[in-house]
């Protein structure tokens, strides 16, 4: 907008700008209104006066609330953190490590980061604040209600870390296989132009837009007879597939498949075709040149397709709800159960306060990822 | 690329889909003229009860499930044809509602009603969502460059949250009283409860699903706006081209590509309509076809799936699909046959 004839007038753009910002408060409050929720009592967090949920008066009533003091040091702890992992970090894995093993450096840094930031902040801030609070007189004293004992009761009580195991176990499967198969498929698609290619992206496409019901209801009787039919190959100990999270996992990947190799396509169509050409004329046959010189550029396309790989496995509530049984039940499912079951307050502030422990990860992700997630959305729609 | 390298290539993937999703529907299609049962038997039974002097003796016929000699109930498949989709469809009740021009009653049979539902749902959103994204798109191009960042974080939210957790969020706004139903009887000073009849909760889900996809939109219109010819703008500004004008005659044809991928991807997706379901748990008024399918195919309390009505179901809603992708798929195909 450089031209001064597309200059706006002050008021539209004071309008447009007051429209983002509704826009913007639409996005974001739901999320952030649960996220309030499951620190406040069951009274505060279902009462119908907003002010008495963000300030929590019945949670201040039993004793559990922050004061001044606690928010102000709490803030500044948090914003050294940040400052911390944007300014020092970068430059200290750079001293510390040789230049291939940055990612080395990169995984200690940020675990490092995580457990001394966890480990202060709930150990050894809450230590020394119960010190300075009485000392502090009325800054020391509670203003916002506000406890984490429905975290406990989910984390520790109601077995979630074991529905967090399996989500991860599902979702670390699913972007390994479905990357692996998806790049050397994507790969094969961009470079081919025969008319089977064609034929295979567009039975692809006729896939993705498969109802997900659809396929389990294929899969359900023959998975829970599976050992009946598994035992002439296997013999005695054939598996019952049902209910076995490697079997979610080749599910996973399968509904995943054409999405990936659609978006793995237009990723490497961008890599010039020049470039393996020019290795098969330096004598590479096609999987030397896909190694050695097709698969150190391709990180960037392989980073953001396995980011939305980890978002299907990681969302997925029909196919994970239908064929995990209870004990390796993924997050989603658990917290629909929770949902569903429970009909008191307390339980259903525990269900608020495990679908926030389920958010927290994917707003991290969008945090750190951003740039990637952008590209990824637009790069099958710009190519057409 | 000669065939056999493509065929190592593309291999591993095509083999996956072959197994996992051509195969299930090719499966599906059968099960779904084939019905599973355990096999009855009739057997005399005798029941006792303890009576003053003699015993009390009944006895009577009772049928149950035939067990093998590992004490495993014996099932039988069987061909039954079309019966499943009679079961699902139940031609003659809605034959005769539809003649009567009785809806009452053709809502009554779940698929017709799941049907309705499902339809409306697509056929409303996809309109708001491409407005909405439009509009979305065109506030963050006209903001400052230093504030497009975060705003288009915070945009990726709705978009990026688990779809059950992001319905269960909008469920607790409004649930009972929660703030926002608070905040509308505050406004309309009298009471309502929006999860006691079906088109309130309707409006709820559309509402989140417009806010769910309505940023993926504004993100791929977005980027579309960035490559918009500056210099036919300003010469449409110079021609006397008003801001409106120029929307329609510049700015619209060249997102035209874009909005029609947004539409198709939409109505994919929207088609599937189910997290929406489950999250505001409104089997009792709303429910839709894919939803339908996971019931059926979820076990009842005695245990059993009904899985060939599942399979019926699927392949009904199959024929959607077919539908909604033959024209991209026409479209596609001349495109293929231009290009060579």
């Amino acid at each position: 907008m450089s031209s001064r004839a597309l200059r706006q007038p002050f008021s539209l753009r004071l309008t447009s700008n007051i429209f983002l910002a509704l826009w913007c408060l639409i996005a974001a409050f739901p999320i952030f209104w649960i996220v309030v929720m499951s620190f406040k009592s069951p009274v505060d967090a279902f009462d119908s006066n907003a002010l008495n949920v963000i300030f929590g008066p019945a949670t201040l009533g039993v004793g559990k609330g922050l004061s001044l003091l606690d928010i102000i040091l709490g803030i500044a702890m948090i914003w050294g953190t940040i400052t911390l992992a944007t300014k020092k970090l970068p430059s200290m894995i750079k001293s510390y490590t040789k230049p291939r093993q940055e990612w080395f450096g990169w995984l200690i840094g940020v675990l490092a980061l995580l457990v001394g930031f966890l480990l202060v902040f709930f150990v050894v801030l809450p230590a020394i604040l119960n010190v300075l609070n009485p000392v502090f007189g009325p800054l020391g004293r509670d203003v916002l209600g506000l406890t984490t004992e429905h975290y406990k009761t989910v984390w520790i009580d109601r077995g979630f870390s074991n529905n967090f195991k399996n989500s991860l176990i599902v979702t670390t499967g699913v972007v390994t296989v479905s990357l692996t198969v998806g790049t050397l498929a994507g790969y094969g698609l961009a470079r081919s132009g025969s008319t089977l290619a064609f034929w295979i992206l567009i039975v692809a496409l006729v896939f993705r837009a498969l109802p997900h019901s659809v396929l389990v209801a294929g899969y359900l009787p023959v998975f829970i007879n599976s050992a009946e039919w598994l035992s002439p190959i296997l013999g005695e100990n054939a598996p019952t597939l049902y209910g076995k999270p490697f079997a979610v996992i080749a599910v996973l990947v399968a509904i995943n498949q054409p999405f990936t190799i659609w978006m793995l396509r237009s990723f490497f169509q961008n890599i010039p075709a020049e470039l393996d050409e020019a290795a098969r004329v330096d004598g590479c046959s096609h999987f030397q040149a896909f190694r050695r010189v097709i698969m150190p550029v391709m990180w960037p396309g392989v980073i953001t397709t396995g980011l939305f790989s980890f978002l299907l496995a990681y969302n997925d509530f029909l196919v994970t709800a239908l064929l995990l049984d209870a004990q390796n039940q993924t997050m989603v499912p658990a917290i629909v159960g929770m949902f569903n079951r429970e009909t008191t307050t307390t339980d259903q502030v525990v269900a608020v306060a495990a679908a926030v422990s389920i958010t927290a990860p994917l707003i991290f992700l969008v945090l750190i990822f951003q740039r990637q997630i952008v590209s990824g959305l637009t790069a099958g729609a710009v190519k057409g | 690329m000669n065939f056999r390298t493509f065929a190592a290539f593309v291999g591993p993937s095509v083999f996956m889909m072959l197994l996992f999703i051509a195969f299930p529907l090719v499966s599906v299609f059968k099960q779904s003229f084939y019905v599973t049962q355990p096999i009855y038997e009739t057997v005399e039974k005798e029941t006792c009860t303890p009576g003053f002097l003699t015993q009390t003796c009944v006895t009577e016929l009772v049928s149950q499930p035939k067990l093998d000699e590992h004490g495993e109930i014996i099932t039988q498949t069987q061909y039954v044809g079309l019966q499943s989709y009679r079961n699902v469809l139940e031609p003659e009740r809605a034959w005769r509602a539809i003649s009567d021009g009785n809806w009452q009653v053709l809502s009554t049979i779940n698929f017709w009603k799941a049907l309705r539902f499902t339809l409306t749902f697509t056929l409303i959103t996809l309109p708001l969502v491409v407005g909405c994204g439009l509009g979305i798109a065109v506030l963050i191009n006209n903001a400052a460059r230093s504030i497009r960042g975060p705003v288009i974080f915070i945009s990726l939210l709705p978009f990026i949250i688990t779809p059950v957790i992001g319905v269960l969020s909008i469920n607790w706004l409004f649930r009972g009283d929660g703030i926002m139903t608070a905040l509308i009887e505050w406004w309309l000073n009298r009471d309502i409860a929006l999860f006691a009849q079906a088109w309130t909760i309707e409006i709820l889900m559309m509402l989140y699903r417009v806010w769910h996809v309505a940023p993926f939109a504004a993100i791929v219109f977005y980027a579309g706006l960035q490559t918009v010819n500056q210099d036919s703008l300003e010469s449409a500004v110079i021609d006397g081209a008003t801001r409106w004008q120029r929307m329609k005659y510049i700015v619209i044809p060249h997102l035209m590509p874009l909005i029609i991928f947004v539409s198709m991807i939409h109505l994919m997706d929207s088609y599937r309509v189910f997290e929406e379901i489950v999250g505001f748990s409104s089997q009792g008024y709303v429910i839709s076809l894919q939803w339908l399918t996971f019931d059926y195919l979820t076990p009842d309390q005695a245990g059993n799936r009904s899985i060939s009505r599942a399979s019926a179901n699927s392949m009904l809603t199959m024929i959607g699909v077919v539908i909604l992708l033959i024209l991209p798929l026409r479209r596609t195909w001349r495109d293929h046959k231009g290009g060579h």
